[in-house]
């Protein structure tokens, strides 16, 4: 996994998110130990109160729990992850939708680039212009 | 944060002269434990000073300063590691001379670690300080002070003089080196390449302390990265 990091946004925030996107995408399995906050410093050079602050969030909202004296576990609830992802996409097509209107689409355009854009008809107008 | 054992390193209204030239102004700020601080201004405006007032090189004109509630003296400098903005190892020596040099002179020394991290430099353990270069010569310097388990680590500009990619180890040196509870005070004008790894910072001019903040909050209530905000205070 890397990180990316802009500085005009507070870093822990962007690191929960990453460590979210790393779940969601099974990089970080359920029930999987997490590397310590050391660990995670090193990883993504950032500060370890930072990362106790990023994990500290991901605990609120139950991803991750703290077994004791083991260190932090990705959550073993499916219905928690669930959670997260379907706010995670919420939000991915809200602004992916708004871009879109913003170039001149509608709503009902975008679904159907979308659809072909699936099947790979992409690629075929690439070629054409 | 009130608590005086949480306190590393406070001046209270420090001013400090050279001469008639007042340096430092009223100075008064208190560092907690267990933080990574920036301590970032231009160029003149007193860095080098306040840190050389924590070491003991350099004693207030007025107020004081204190390291853990005690006045710079033998027993501070047990628990401060300084790195100076020169070298100060002798050139005669090699590297496993300087090695052997801090472990007679700081119980706390971790002789393992630093050779450890000197060979992931590939630095030359047999070579004179003569014959480095002035990266690698700093390189050994950061190694020698970040070995130390010291309570408060006092770094002046600690990667000014070598290459991105050892900047990023030497980063990441003092991430994993500086224990929980130790306050490490890091100045510098390289602020872009530093900021993610700092906790607060303090802007310094004139001798004066114009901001002292956390830097995720500046992040969270300016929209700004450190260095952008460093560049609008300090216009030219």
């Amino acid at each position: 996994m890397t990180w990316q990091f802009d500085s005009d946004r507070p870093i822990y925030a962007q690191m929960s998110e990453q460590i979210i996107a790393g779940i969601l995408s099974g990089y970080y399995k359920m029930g999987e130990k997490l590397p310590s906050v050391r660990e995670f410093a090193v990883l993504a050079s950032v500060n370890p109160n930072t990362v106790q602050r990023a994990l500290f969030e991901l605990e609120n909202i139950g991803l991750i729990e703290t077994q004791r004296n083991t260190g932090k576990f990705v959550t073993n609830d499916e219905w928690r992850i669930d959670m997260a992802r379907k706010q995670r996409g919420e939000s991915l097509a809200a602004e992916f939708l708004k871009s879109m209107v913003a170039l001149g689409y509608t709503c009902e355009q975008t679904i159907d680039l979308l659809k072909k854009s699936e099947k790979g008809d992409e690629s075929d107008e690439r070629n054409n212009a | 944060m009130s608590l005086m054992s949480e306190i590393t390193l406070e001046y209270k209204s420090l001013d400090k002269y050279y001469g008639n030239r007042p340096v430092l102004h009223n100075l008064s700020v208190a560092l907690p434990a267990g933080k990574i601080i920036g301590l970032l201004g231009p160029n003149g405006s007193g860095k080098t000073t306040m840190i050389k007032l924590a070491c003991g090189l350099l004693t207030p004109t007025h107020g004081e300063v204190l390291i853990c509630g005690k006045k710079p003296g033998a027993e501070t400098k047990s628990v401060v590691s300084y790195l100076p903005e020169r070298t100060y190892l002798p050139d005669w020596m090699t590297v496993q001379d300087a090695l052997n040099y801090f472990v007679d002179f700081y119980q706390d020394f971790d002789y393992a670690r630093a050779v450890k991290m000197l060979e992931s430099l590939q630095v030359p353990a047999k070579a004179r300080i003569k014959t480095l270069s002035k990266g690698t010569k700093e390189k050994v310097q950061l190694v020698l002070v970040m070995s130390r388990q010291a309570k408060l680590y006092l770094l002046d500009e600690p990667i000014g003089g070598v290459d991105p990619a050892a900047r990023d180890y030497i980063l990441n040196t003092i991430l994993t080196n500086y224990n929980e509870d130790a306050t490490v005070l890091i100045s510098t004008h390289l602020i872009a390449d530093i900021e993610r790894t700092l906790d607060e910072f303090i802007f310094l001019q004139n001798g004066q302390i114009v901001s002292y903040a956390s830097t995720d909050s500046l992040r969270e209530d300016m929209g700004k990265s450190i260095d952008t905000y460093f560049r609008e205070v300090f216009r030219c």
